[in-house]
């Protein structure tokens, strides 16, 4: 059973004691602890269950590498899952729960999978649920979802109660890792002078080397750190953050690295994480190594972890993992596990060294010592299922017949360790093979490059393959030194850091324990442990045809999830590459994509939630829309009043007051939100008749006209009027959400395009409040208002004028997007809301009744008038909205105009624009289908049309709808079935689209 | 995350202030034109792995459009210019040839 030790524990203060909860359980931990050592302290081994087979998983690792110990973290506004317990600071009242069982840890019904596991191999998913079809939706998706993922999702309602931010800094070199080789790589940059940022992803500096000992500059590690800690403290030019992870690398020396600030501490105030946003000129990868499972049946029991974890777990936390440890290695650094624990007085009944010839200096010790090593074998298994019960010892050589069963509670493995090359990797490192110590390397011929063609990441120490101390500093040394001159500054000659040299034999890639495993072995050999896959997993794919590594990966889920291949990475692909006869190089890995480990959503988001997710715009009128009862709806960034409800009325209620209002007397809309670009030059004219389908270049000043607007491809993308203000000036309204599209796309065609004419365009919209005075009384509040002539002679219809109006300076444009009589009066955005209070004062004889955006549907639907975004949706072309009027037959050329004489674009059969009623008087659905006779390929029915806008129509009291229907307008009065939801149809009939006042006699006067 | 620098501007502006509009260079088609040549105008673009030359307006800043004469495989960016030209200036093209020895005008791949 693991426990806390009688001593011991660098990192830990035993006089500051912390309770913490586990399933419930109250618990003790000390300050310092992870809940991963505390956990272990309290005989709490097992910490989760896998996500495939169910079974019982304990630590295997100690750091961000750990893929089992994942946990339920925090209640509440705090909940989070699938943290990890290896790298989760212990604090007091910390509330954890283990993931992926049920009923419990102990007993947990998900486990059958284990014994099921023959019938659950990789691939199992795809080949299984494929057939028969209809069982997919109802049956085997239900299934799969309810035992998908991990940890469980946190309440959807539930809004976190921490606060995140985003920080941004520029440095000259960036070190990511403060292990030795990144302190010494930042302390020599930072020598030339050169500004240096050093990350540090756990709280302490120094990364493993306090635990695996050694002397630098003839003082302990552990002194060393701290006086070059302190010596970098003191320099101006270098800021340290521990607890800050170098969380990805990108192009041109952009990094993001994620610091938790108050995980530790949650009581803390300020922010709980914050994404450091980083421009670096030189990176220097100081990310350290990790070591490598063995590939033995059972290495999955709890109580089986690295050698390095139990070293770390007793020296850092005073706990052990076991009283008997089995130390099983292919390599001398597991040696200094067996000798540490035996220094703890922690038995260590065997050393199993998969060598025929064994270690060197290490060894020499441990069997000094009394240690009994034996020389080329092998675990065959690991007995146990909870815990390990013993281990059964075989030739490495063989097949696993067994020579010996020796009992213990722990085994320390270590299959030789591996360069973290993710940061190196992220934008474009390549690696290469040392096939001595086996293990991926960064290429540095091959390294990520910049704007200027040079390479940006140099990566440093153990990072770099470069695993004994001596040779870690000498390479940080020369890092250090070549990304300070790469970043423009002179380093300083210095003296590398003494390290008395250490003799260790050479290690043997051992892929599978014994070399021989028979497939029952083998099917207990994990190599992922976080996603269960095992060897008889990536040879089944590689027999199946999955040669890629990376469809192999896709297939068995190998190295997927928080995994990211840190620990089976290396394992695996040697498993594929001898599955498949071929060399591990050319077999190639897999690709490493950020983050290095998961960063909260919350830092991702950082400030940006609640009222700063996205800036809101807000017209002139906006704070009096509030006071009146607005139901705001968003359209863009902008909020419109969707209608203006009174007390004791009902939206829909409102919506229809409105329409009526303005259909009989008087309506105000604030139409400020409506685009206006102002375009203005000696070739405005010529480059709105290639902006326009139709013409505009022959407008007469002081009138208006209606333009449609398409893209390259021949789809309508905006409409709008377009007014002539003096010979060389036009201004264009656009929808309301297309004003900056529109701005863009004709900066777009005269910078790039038509970059020899003459033309200038301003987006104005917020410069001017636009409102419309509509009904048949719109007239009478102008001329009380008075200043200005707007009788029917001199300001006709699609005519404007500028004048003062009752004291204000307008323009007032004669269009109606109603049918009614009306007038949009555009004035200068700071006189908006004095002159919309105005109209409502003077206008209240004839019940001036502000109206909103439902109410401006239903008037323009009413009228047959399309709108952008409903009648239109990227694939329309005027052509189908009857609009052919409105395009010129006399241009040669406009943007769009080739577009639409494709074949496709001048098929008869296009569906047309058509008013649509059911014969019932209901409204039809949005977006409801017109079915026709028979059915597709899919068995569908076959369609003939479908509804673009539904509305009820106050004014006829009655369903109104538009649609694009086939041959549409040769088909008046024909009755089609129209879908509902229900699956049953509503009969309908085909009619005018323009319902109300055809001959257009209302607004004409 | 990229930085390029505005020619009009002079400002190294970061990838999120620029807005990335494809291939430069492309010659528009209007409506006498071959089916072949619209098509290709619309919808053909090259996607090398090597030296491209690509449009971006400096869209959260001075507003202009420029084109950026650049590496795919290896981020190296060999200048950016004026969008007012049909072609790549002389000198982005000598520097090209000098990085890239080999390389030529419109052999893209």
């Amino acid at each position: 059973m693991s426990t806390r030790l009688a001593t011991g524990g660098r990192l830990t203060d035993r006089t500051k004691q912390m309770k913490f909860r586990f399933n419930g359980q109250q618990m003790r931990g000390v300050e310092g602890d992870t809940l991963a050592s505390a956990l272990l302290a309290n005989g709490q081994l097992m910490m989760g269950r896998s996500f495939k087979y169910h079974r019982p998983r304990g630590p295997v690792a100690s750091g961000s590498e750990e893929p089992n110990a994942l946990v339920n973290l925090g209640q509440g506004a705090r909940f989070e899952p699938n943290q990890r317990a290896t790298t989760t600071e212990l604090f007091d009242g910390l509330v954890a729960a283990s993931q992926n069982h049920w009923p419990s840890l102990q007993f947990d019904v998900g486990a059958i999978n284990t014994h099921l596991s023959r019938f659950l191999p990789a691939g199992f998913y795809y080949k299984m649920f494929i057939h028969p079809r209809p069982l997919w939706k109802h049956v085997y998706e239900p299934f799969i979802r309810r035992s998908a993922g991990l940890g469980a999702a946190p309440d959807a309602e539930t809004v976190d109660a921490d606060t995140y931010e985003h920080f941004y800094t520029f440095t000259d070199v960036l070190v990511l890792g403060g292990g030795v080789a990144g302190l010494q790589a930042a302390l020599t940059a930072a020598r030339s002078g050169a500004q240096v940022l050093l990350l540090e992803q756990n709280a302490h500096w120094g990364g493993r080397t306090p635990v695996d000992g050694g002397e630098i500059d003839g003082k302990p590690a552990e002194q060393w750190i701290k006086d070059t800690v302190q010596a970098l403290e003191a320099m101006g030019n270098v800021t340290l953050r521990s607890r800050t992870m170098g969380a990805g690398v990108y192009d041109h020396g952009y990094v993001l690295g994620y610091e938790r600030l108050t995980d530790h501490a949650p009581e803390t105030p300020g922010p709980r994480h914050r994404l450091w946003r980083i421009r670096a000129q030189q990176i220097v990868t100081a990310t350290g190594a990790i070591e490598r499972p063995l590939s033995f049946a059972g290495n999955d029991v709890p109580g089986v972890l690295l050698a390095s974890a139990i070293r770390d777990y007793v020296v850092n936390y005073g706990v052990s993992i076991g009283d008997r440890t089995v130390v099983v290695t292919n390599n001398d650094d597991a040696y200094r596990t067996a000798i540490c624990l035996h220094g703890h007085g922690l038995n260590v009944p065997v050393i199993i060294d998969a060598r025929m010839q064994g270690g060197g200096a290490l060894m020499a010790q441990a069997e000094a010592l009394g240690i009994r090593v034996l020389k080329g074998k092998a675990i065959a298994k690991v007995k146990g299922t909870r815990k390990v019960t013993a281990v059964e010892i075989c030739d490495q050589a063989g097949e696993g017949a067994v020579l010996e069963t020796i009992p213990c509670d722990a085994v320390a493995m270590s299959g030789g360790w591996s360069p973290v090359v993710h940061l190196w990797s992220h934008c474009g490192g390549k690696l290469s093979w040392d096939e001595g110590n086996a293990f991926f390397r960064p290429d540095l011929s091959r390294a990520p490059t910049s704007h200027d063609g040079a390479p940006f990441v140099i990566p440093a120490g153990s990072a770099n393959g470069y695993i004994q101390l001596k040779d870690t500093l000498a390479d940080a040394t020369t890092a250090g030194s070549s990304a300070a001159t790469a970043a423009g500054h002179q380093p300083k000659v210095g003296t590398l850091p003494q390290v008395a040299p250490r003799e260790e034999a050479a290690m043997l890639p051992v892929w599978l324990m014994p070399q021989g495993a028979n497939v029952k072995l083998r099917s207990k050999a994990w190599l992922d442990f976080q996603n269960d896959v095992k060897v008889s997993d990536i040879q089944l794919a590689a027999q199946e045809g999955y040669e890629s590594v990376e469809h192999a990966k896709r297939y068995t889920t190998l190295g997927m999830a928080t995994d990211q291949g840190k620990l089976s990475n290396i394992n695996g692909l040697a498993t594929l590459s001898a599955a498949l006869g071929e060399a591990i190089p050319s077999v190639g890995t897999t690709t490493f994509r950020p983050p290095y480990t998961p960063i909260s959503m919350g830092s991702i988001a950082g400030q940006a939630r609640g009222d700063i997710f996205q800036p809101v715009r807000e017209t002139p009128l906006h704070g009096w829309h509030e006071a009146h009862g607005v139901h705001w709806e968003p359209v863009g960034q902008w909020r419109r009043p969707y209608s203006f409800v009174q007390q004791d009325e009902t939206v829909e209620q409102s919506v229809n007051r409105e329409v009526k209002a303005a259909r009989d007397s008087l309506g105000l809309l604030d139409a400020s939100t409506l685009g206006k670009i102002v375009v203005k030059g000696p070739d405005a004219g010529k480059f709105l008749d290639m902006l326009y389908t139709n013409m505009m270049s022959t407008l007469p000043v002081g009138k208006c006209r209606y333009g449609l607007m398409c893209n390259e491809n021949g789809f309508l993308m905006d409409d709008g009027v377009v007014a002539r203000m003096s010979d060389d000036t036009w201004l264009c309204h656009t929808t309301t959400g297309g004003a900056e599209r529109i701005h863009a796309h004709m900066e777009e065609w005269l910078q790039t395009e038509w970059w020899d004419w003459q033309v200038y365009c301003a987006n104005v919209t917020e410069q001017y409040a636009q409102i419309a005075v509509v009904g048949p009384n719109a007239r009478k509040l102008l001329e009380k208002l008075g200043g200005m002539d707007v009788s029917r002679e001199t300001l006709p219809f699609m005519q404007w004028a500028a004048g003062t109006l009752g004291g204000f300076p307008v323009r007032i444009f004669r269009i109606s997007f109603s049918g009614e009589l009306s007038y949009e009066i555009a004035v200068p955005a700071s006189q908006g809301l004095a002159l919309w209070e105005r109209l409502h004062a003077e206008g209240a004889e004839w019940n001036a009744t502000p109206y909103g955006t439902e109410a401006l549907h239903i008037l323009r639907a009413e009228k047959g008038f399309i709108m952008i975004g409903d009648e239109t949706d990227g694939t329309v072309i005027p052509q189908d909205l009857g609009l052919g009027w409105a395009i010129s037959k006399k241009k040669a050329d406009y943007i769009g105009k080739r577009a639409q004489a494709r074949s496709h674009m001048t098929d008869p059969t296009r569906w047309q624009l058509v008013g649509l009623e059911t014969v019932d008087g209901s409204v039809l659905p949005d977006g409801a289908l017109a079915v026709a006779s028979g059915t597709n390929a899919n068995g569908q029915r076959h369609t003939q049309g479908r509804v673009t806008s539904t509305y009820h129509s106050p004014t006829l009291n009655r369903g109104i709808a538009m649609g694009l229907v086939l041959n549409g307008p040769d088909r008046m009065g024909e009755v089609l079935e129209f879908t509902k939801l229900d699956g049953t149809t509503i009969p309908t009939k085909i009619v005018n689209a323009v319902f109300l006042d055809p001959e257009g006699e209302k607004q004409n006067v | 995350m990229l930085i390029l620098e505005c020619p009009y501007c002079g400002v190294h502006a970061e990838e999120t202030e620029l807005h990335g509009g494809g291939e430069a260079h492309l010659t528009r088609h209007g409506p006498e034109s071959s089916d072949q040549d619209f098509e290709g105008y619309l919808f053909q673009r090259e996607n090398p792995r090597g030296v491209h030359f690509e449009r971006w307006r400096h869209v959260h800043g001075c507003g202009k459009w420029f084109h950026a004469a650049r590496c795919t495989a290896t981020l190296e960016v060999f200048g950016t210019y004026s969008a007012q030209t049909s072609e790549p200036p002389q000198h982005i093209r000598d520097r090209i040839s000098a990085k890239r020895p080999g390389w030529s005008w419109r052999e893209l791949a």
